[in-house]
């Protein structure tokens, strides 16, 4: 849930060529998860000792802190149950021992699933081939600033995570969410935080897909089941 | 494929031209993974638009479409000049060394024999030298000018980096890099496998684009072995199964041949097809043509089929063309020569070319059965959709009926995939409302048509009234009843003839097609899946993955045909003294006695390796880089322009297209030129939707819900195109209002000095189903099709585009 591809369409200057940047965008599942520490809600988010951080939608109230917590701009509120939903990392199927649905379904392997050791050493197998085959940037995207992420890329360039639809070179929680549980806790402020946080939506909000209008429309109509070309024009 | 897609992880370097493996064939894309991740192994794409394939790739090189053959004629040439050959290959494995007739030529672009009114060639010098003995003459050494080898050097030899670059836009350096990176495949140790799909086919000379590869393939020695081969990677999950089993109007099952009207009786058919050999002591395998061909008249008329009346072949039809394919039978539609047609898992509307052709065809008709899970395009082409189907329903007054079918996951049966295998399957769900499988509608269509010829008689009702039709409910027969026919079984007590012992008892299932017979004591519905259904069972639902020294064989996984052999020729793997080429990649070898290995060997268990050469279903025991008559447009390939191109044929100015492709003379007038429209168009699939199907499913239709087309920033800034705004892309034969998509994965080609701009046109929307309406290019393609198969030529034709100023009503 909250998983796009993306992909990016870079022309690389060192050698004039094209590149498909793709991404699996979702949650990193990060070991200092910054929309854990925003929760206002006890229980509502939490993670568990393999690293995965699952919402219970039981305990979740719906107040989107953990969207502004975290520093991947992943978590979505449903406008149907009001409730924060993200990537679990299929938190059910790995409890009973089995990979998450997306490594199972992925035909050639871009996509694997074990320990973060044994990933580590997946890593360096695939980056050591990308530099022999002229990626001489190649690299595991681990960040430290959130503590290292139990999602990780390996990126042909490392070195400009940028360039994977803004991939955050260095992903922190912000100060205002590092301060949440702390000193902002103080009624008077709380109007300051509060203006902060605002600020802080508006620019995570600005940078999202920019969709048509009518393309809005006609997903809409079909989600509904209804027809797409409805008062449409061809 | 001659290799089986598990093989493809064995390869040194894989070769995608001509097809979009990651996108159209994800699944079968992880042996390239494989391959990449565990061998080291490069990926090389050369297309016109960088694909998710290219974007994997090591090496991307853009290619005009239709240009294919002169890039690899170039291949070819540098392959030569740089004594990048297989050499003990070529020598032995090959017809280099045979000697070609004094009297075939080539020039102007055209080969000898060129008959410029009958559109066709006499093929009569296009063979070799004979010796008395009836034997091909050879020159072992190659010094003969006329020997294949130098035949193939004076024909490749204008193919110059310059002359490739020129014609088919791809920057000399960048051919070069490839040329080499291609060249180091002729080491026994390293091989290349070649996987191409529908870029290659749909073309006017697709046959002789796929003829390229194999003869650079054959040169590299890279046929028959580990991680090599011919790849076709399949558009449908059992298109492979659909010409085995002889859908095509020319052919029988198992690649036999419907005879010809001049062809009146069994002894001059047969006369075509003695298959002797060219070499002494060569095993020609098609000299076993009559077992197969007795046998299949023995499964369609049983007792009715006697050596008396030559098998009831007279009940066989006779062709008076070379073949009623697709667009032939809308030729005829639109001539009013047809009154009913069939239509079965079949989409004509958007898949035959030039739509305005496709439909003035169905609305002449009598009466269309669709027969189809899906309520398609084609069974409401009478039906206005304003701008997306435009036609004036009240004046078509074909009656048509739509009788629904079950889908392959509501079916029983096989389904035999790129590689060759027959793969059983099992039913996932129950078939919804009135949905029935296609052998109990055809099964109930068939008993009630042969009921009136038994009470009403008819010109010649004994075909059809002797039809063989032994299944236990005749108004259903079972996939397991179809499926033991197929293999086939003998009929009486069947014995061998060396030793005279019996083999098979009557009644018995056939284990392989070396127990067939020409007596009338075996029948087999298709001749090359015999073994698939033995006395031991179902061998096509085996599930055992074992792979002994991970060889990617998988010997004991279903059944592949021929034989449940896995690589084709693999005979070829090994030397001539029958070791193996590459120790380190086995296949079979020579233990001075037998054949053994890990594959079924494509040659006779005890031929000795000094006496019988690889390849035998050719009379030379070797493989053709001349391929004498075998095909219609010419032994060697040479560069064709599209029919629409925006350039002149360079070797001939005056030539249009392949020489030799029909062409309907109410076509000439629908062909479009370049002055008109500038602008190569070419189409393809996306991974998110199948054909015309999963735009009737929301999650697909979601996921890719609007037509569009792609386009070069430059041509975007030529045209003033916005990115995601409305245009119009027309032809000569049609228009459709897409979505640009204006995208750096398509970059102009600078041919002959003049930039020529691709518009890429998926093909997966119509006017019904989840998706927003569209249009296939199908709108836009003329209805040529390549010289020697008829596949439409949907790869490359002339544009125009512009931004839509005005939008048709809807």
């Amino acid at each position: 849930m909250f998983t796009l591809m993306r992909f990016a369409e870079w022309e690389n200057p060192a050698t004039n060529d094209l590149e498909w940047l793709i991404r699996k965008d979702g949650c990193m599942h990060c070991e200092d998860p910054g929309c854990l520490k925003a929760c206002p809600a006890p229980g509502a988010i939490v993670q568990y000792s393999n690293g995965i951080v699952d919402f219970i939608h039981d305990n979740c109230i719906g107040c989107g802190y953990c969207v502004t917590g975290c520093p991947f701009d992943i978590p979505r509120i449903s406008q149907t149950d009001h409730k924060s939903y993200k990537c679990t990392l299929c938190s059910d199927r790995v409890a009973v021992g089995q990979g998450p649905a997306c490594a199972k379904a992925c035909p050639t392997q871009a996509i694997v699933f074990g320990t973060k050791a044994d990933m580590q050493a997946h890593a360096e197998t695939r980056i050591e081939d990308l530099k022999s085959r002229g990626y001489e940037n190649a690299g595991l995207y681990d960040p430290a600033g959130v503590g290292g992420t139990h999602v990780m890329y390996v990126l042909h360039h490392a070195d400009k995570p940028g360039i994977y639809n803004d991939l955050p070179e260095n992903p922190r929680i912000s100060p205002v969410v590092e301060g949440w549980k702390g000193v902002t806790k103080t009624a008077g402020l709380a109007a300051i935080g509060l203006a902060a946080v605002g600020a802080t939506l508006h620019g995570l909000f600005a940078r999202g897909n920019e969709v048509e209008e009518h393309d809005v429309q006609s997903a809409d109509a079909l989600v509904k089941g209804e027809d797409p070309d409805h008062g449409g024009h061809v | 494929m001659t290799n089986p897609w598990t093989d493809i992880k064995n390869t040194d370097l894989a070769i995608v031209m001509g097809g979009n493996a990651a996108e159209a064939h994800p699944c079968g894309f992880k042996w390239v993974t494989e391959a990449k991740a565990h061998r080291g192994a490069k990926l090389i794409v050369v297309d016109p638009r960088y694909t998710r394939t290219a974007s994997v790739a090591d090496y991307y090189a853009p290619i005009r479409p239709g240009s294919d053959i002169a890039f690899l004629m170039g291949v070819i040439r540098w392959c030569m000049e740089n004594d990048k050959v297989q050499w003990d290959y070529v020598r032995n494995y090959t017809n280099a060394s045979y000697l070609v007739r004094e009297d075939f030529g080539w020039s102007d672009g055209l080969f000898t024999g060129y008959d410029e009114e009958k559109r066709d060639f006499n093929k009569e010098s296009w063979d070799y030298q004979m010796g008395e003995d009836g034997f091909a003459l050879t020159d072992p050494t190659l010094q003969d000018p006329r020997c294949v080898w130098n035949m193939l050097k004076q024909h490749v030899d204008v193919y110059t980096p310059e002359f490739v670059e020129n014609i088919t836009g791809t920057p000399r350096d960048k051919f070069l890099d490839i040329c080499a990176m291609i060249g180091e495949c002729s080491a026994v140790d390293k091989t290349m496998t070649s996987m191409y799909a529908l870029g290659w086919t749909q073309h006017s000379k697709g046959a002789q684009n796929i003829r390229g590869m194999a003869m650079l393939q054959l040169i590299l020695g890279n046929i028959g072995v580990r991680g090599g081969g011919m790849n076709a990677l399949r558009g449908h999950s059992n298109i492979q199964g659909l010409t085995d089993i002889g859908l095509m109007s020319n052919l029988i099952p198992g690649y036999l041949n419907i005879p010809t009207e001049k062809e009146v009786d069994w002894q001059t058919y047969l006369s075509t097809r003695e298959f002797r050999p060219l070499q002494p002591g060569q095993t020609s395998y098609w000299q076993n043509y009559p077992k197969f061909m007795v046998s299949f008249l023995k499964a369609m008329w049983g007792d009715a089929a006697t050596a008396e009346n030559d098998w009831a072949f007279d009940y066989l039809p006779k062709l008076d063309v070379p073949a009623y394919d697709i667009m032939r039978m809308f030729e005829l539609m639109n001539n009013d020569r047809v009154n009913l047609y069939f239509c079965q898992g079949f989409n004509p509307l958007l898949s035959i070319p030039d739509r305005g052709k496709v439909t003035a065809g169905l609305s002449k008709l009598k009466m269309l059965v669709v027969m189809d899970p899906l309520s398609t395009e084609t069974s409401h082409f009478w039906q206005n959709h304003g701008a997306h189907n435009e036609v004036d329903t009240a004046s078509i007054q074909t009656e048509v009926l739509e009788l629904p079918t079950t889908c392959f996951a509501e079916d029983e049966g096989a389904l035999v995939n790129s590689g060759r295998w027959l793969q059983w399957h099992w039913p996932g769900a129950t078939p919804p409302g009135e949905a029935k499988h296609d052998t109990w509608i055809m099964a109930q269509i068939w008993t009630r048509v042969r009921e009136l010829y038994r009470t009403e008689g008819g010109a010649f009702p004994d075909p059809i009234v002797n039809l063989s039709w032994d299944y236990a409910d005749p108004g259903e027969p079972t996939p397991a009843e179809l499926a033991r026919e197929m293999n086939g079984r003998a009929l009486a007590a069947v014995t061998d003839p060396a030793t005279g012992a019996q083999v098979l008892q009557a009644g018995q299932q056939v284990s392989g097609f070396g127990q067939l017979r020409d007596d009338g004591t075996t029948m087999a519905g298709c001749w090359i899946y015999a073994g698939s259904w033995t006395e031991d069972g179902n061998m096509m639902a085996r599930r055992d993955n074992s792979d002994p020294d991970e060889t990617g064989m998988y010997l004991n996984w279903a059944f592949a045909w021929p034989a449940n052999r896995r690589v084709l020729y693999n005979r070829a793997s090994a030397d001539m003294a029958g070791k193996p080429w590459d120790a380190t990649r086995p296949l079979i070898q020579w233990d001075g006695a037998k054949w053994g290995g890990y594959d079924v060997p494509d040659i006779a268990p005890t031929a000795d390796p000094s006496t019988v050469g690889p390849f035998i279903m050719n009379q030379e025991g070797v493989s053709r880089l001349f391929s004498r008559g075998m095909m219609r447009d010419g032994p060697f390939p040479t560069h064709m322009e599209p029919f629409e191109s925006p350039m002149a044929n360079v070797f001939n100015p005056r030539m249009r297209g392949n020489p030799v492709a029909r062409v309907f003379e109410s076509d000439v007038a629908r062909l479009g030129n370049s002055d008109e429209f500038p602008f190569v168009a070419t189409s393809y699939r996306l991974t998110e939707h199948f054909h015309y199907w999963t735009k009737h499913n929301r999650v697909n239709a979601a996921l890719q819900p609007e037509f569009f087309v792609e386009i070069s920033v430059e041509l975007a800034e030529e045209r003033g195109i916005a990115n995601g705004s409305r245009v119009r892309v027309f032809g000569k034969r049609g228009q459709v209002w897409a979505k640009a998509v204006v995208t750096r994965r398509l970059q102009p080609l600078i041919c002959d000095g003049k930039p020529v701009h691709v518009v890429g046109i998926p093909l997966h929307w119509g006017f019904m189903g989840a998706a927003k309406k569209g249009w296939g290019p199908n709108s836009l393609t003329p209805f040529i099709g390549d010289a020697n198969t008829d596949t439409p030529e949907f790869k490359a034709f002339l544009v125009n585009i512009e931004p839509a100023t005005e939008e048709p009503v809807a």
